[in-house]
């Protein structure tokens, strides 16, 4: 502030005013950048605590936590991480699978296919399936689902065993990888579609136009100039849907039997997740237990955000391209 | 002058195929949101009496029809009404200093960038965090407090992508029409910005609160567990409706899982009312509105 700005009666603005309106300056800027601090503050609490925590059980295991298939902690103090860390992948990696394909037709739909004024209220309801609770999921797949499941299961069983994924035998059907990845889809795909259908509704419209005035079919011209123009934000897209399933933990805690083996039979109820091992092993844990339940906790840390890291690296990296497009 | 060649009847068939697909896709979306809320509101209704809304579970046996989640629908309203007194006032001003401060810097950049890896930590990650931090290192008991704590770790990352969203917004005229007024910058922001975004930041805050409030995992190890009321969110542990329906859902007698399907229910019922309220907020003061 100057000293030569003058008031309207042409004498100079006074002192006292200006320098008191700016007092709060220094208070307000120091509070906004402290709390921008503690949020990184937070993050590396999170990686400290967990790992000094964790390093008491991890020292008291008998059994190397890595490659170690079971998860006695309280009275055997031998634990590893081996089958947990294997049913989180593939519980994700199957709901990635069946999710993506649906959220692509989900986003295309919305932005492409739908009249203009429905769109916006039927992207509203997808949108839904995300504000319902996690444990609703469980329930509702535990009561519905599960059951639901079984006949499919069997007759699966029976005509197509030769094929890994449909091998056992014994129990068939029942809570099994396969509900808790249809789950686990249900519900990463809300976030899947909101960000492809952003994508989707901004590749460039010359293109579109351009490519319909050369006579292309709908399909065509989506598989020209919206497609290839979208894949990167898709990509990142069903990686934060990834790390997202890896993380969900009450609803695959319900439909998951705690077992501790590691197969590829998706019709056989053995399934497991270090998220659900976590909900349902933390009450009758003592402390060593507590402890390698922490340690799982700082694995799973660990792989989603490695996960989230690289999707928001390829986001990131899109938001320049098309900010330099514009 | 020849006419335009038809469109072949393979390409008519592709488009067609793929058309069908992806209505296929959006039906096949919409269905297990008709089956999970048709199930809950036909199998809850059954309970959702007024027993069910004023009693706790306190002296109920293992085998008896009544009770109710009174403890917990209290416990889930204080933890997420502490949750949002520590993260609005932490993310705001992490928007504030992100989009009036930060000058795309270094330390904003990072920050940036870690609130949206943020946004990702697994709920019950952040769970364990409190557990480990709160109640095994500082030596505290649990209580609906530590559960705030992780919930809030949870909400923090939400509130400042929206609020950021919101003042990014704020034409810079506004601003600079103020500067030439000779008002403080931190006056600007308190007095102009934060006006002109505020209802943008609460519809950020209420999807935010929406989404905690349904959350499970966290309170498991903060909050513990309790069949009786305990109005005091400080000490001793609390309940909280998701976790009562998880519980009650676990145990393996019909009167137990009417009492989740109803609790669920009302879980669902304030989860939708702060949504509804958060989008009858931002439809309120849109711009598209009266066009």
């Amino acid at each position: 502030m100057t000293t030569n700005v003058r008031t309207r009666e042409g004498g100079p603005v006074k002192h006292r005013s200006a320098s008191r309106r700016s007092h709060g300056e220094a208070p307000f800027r120091i509070v906004s950048t402290a709390a921008g601090i503690l949020l990184l503050a937070i993050m590396a609490a999170i990686a400290v605590f967990l790992i000094s925590e964790a390093l008491p059980a991890l020292r008291a295991n008998e059994a190397d936590f890595f490659t170690e298939r079971t998860w006695n902690p309280n009275s055997e103090r031998v634990f590893g991480i081996a089958a947990l860390a294997f049913g989180t992948v593939f519980s994700s990696a199957l709901a990635l699978v069946i999710a993506t394909p649906i959220a692509i037709g989900v986003a295309l739909f919305i932005s492409h296919y739908a009249p203009r004024r429905l769109a916006a209220p039927l992207g509203y309801l997808i949108d839904l399936l995300a504000a319902v609770p996690s444990v609703v999921y469980g329930l509702w797949g535990v009561a519905f689902l599960v059951p639901l499941l079984r006949t499919p299961s069997q007759w699966l069983n029976e005509h197509l065993g030769w094929f890994p994924l449909f091998a056992g035998e014994g129990i068939i059907g029942g809570k099994t990888m396969l509900a808790g990845a249809i789950v686990l889809a249900i519900m990463i795909l809300p976030i899947i579609a909101a960000i492809s259908r952003e994508v989707f509704l901004q590749a460039p419209k010359m293109n579109e136009e351009a490519a319909l005035a050369l006579g292309a079919t709908r399909w065509e011209m989506i598989k020209m100039a919206v497609l290839p123009f979208g894949r990167p934000g898709v990509i990142s897209a069903a990686m934060l849907g990834l790390g997202r399933a890896m993380g969900e933990t009450i609803a695959v805690a319900l439909i998951f039997p705690a077992t501790f083996d590691i197969t590829f039979e998706i019709l056989t109820p053995h399934a497991n997740s270090i998220a659900a091992n976590i909900a349902n092993g933390f009450g009758e844990a003592n402390d060593i237990g507590r402890g390698a339940l922490i340690a799982s906790g700082l694995v799973l840390f660990v792989i989603t955000l490695l996960v989230n890291m690289g999707a928001r690296m390829i986001i990131n990296r899109r938001k320049e391209y098309a900010r330099a497009g514009a | 002058m020849t006419t335009i060649q038809h469109i072949s009847t393979s390409r008519r068939i592709k488009d067609r195929v793929v058309q069908g697909l992806v209505y296929l896709a959006f039906a096949a979306a919409v269905v297990p949101l008709v089956s999970v809320l048709w199930l809950v509101i036909s199998n809850g209704l059954a309970r959702f009496d007024l027993e069910f809304l004023t009693h706790s579970m306190n002296g109920i046996g293992a085998r008896d029809a009544h009770g109710g989640a009174y403890h917990a629908i209290i416990g889930t309203l204080q933890q997420v009404l502490l949750a949002g007194v520590i993260s609005v006032p932490i993310g705001l001003f992490t928007a504030i200093y992100l989009v009036e401060y930060g000058n795309n810097g270094r330390l904003s950049r990072a920050i940036s960038f870690f609130v949206d890896v943020m946004t990702g930590i697994p709920s019950v990650v952040a769970g364990l965090f409190v557990f480990a931090f709160w109640i095994l290192f500082l030596g505290f008991e649990y209580s609906g407090w530590a559960g705030a704590l992780a919930l809030s770790i949870l909400m923090m990352p939400t509130v400042v992508r929206s609020a950021e969203e919101m003042l990014r917004l704020v034409p810079n005229d506004l601003r600079e029409a103020s500067y030439a007024l000779g008002v403080a910058k931190w006056r600007t922001i308190v007095k102009v910005v934060l006006p002109t975004a505020f209802t943008g930041i609460v519809t950020g805050i209420m999807l935010a609160v929406a989404r905690v409030a349904g959350e499970t995992a966290p309170l498991l190890m903060t909050v513990f567990f309790t069949n009786s009321i305990n109005h005091d969110p400080f000490s001793g542990p609390q309940m909280g409706l998701p976790l009562f329906v998880f519980d009650q859902a676990a145990r393996p007698n019909d009167t137990a899982v009417d009492r989740a399907w109803t609790g669920a229910l009302t879980l669902i019922l304030i989860v939708m009312l702060l949504n509804l309220v958060a989008r009858l907020i931002a439809w309120w003061r849109s711009p598209a509105r009266g066009r």
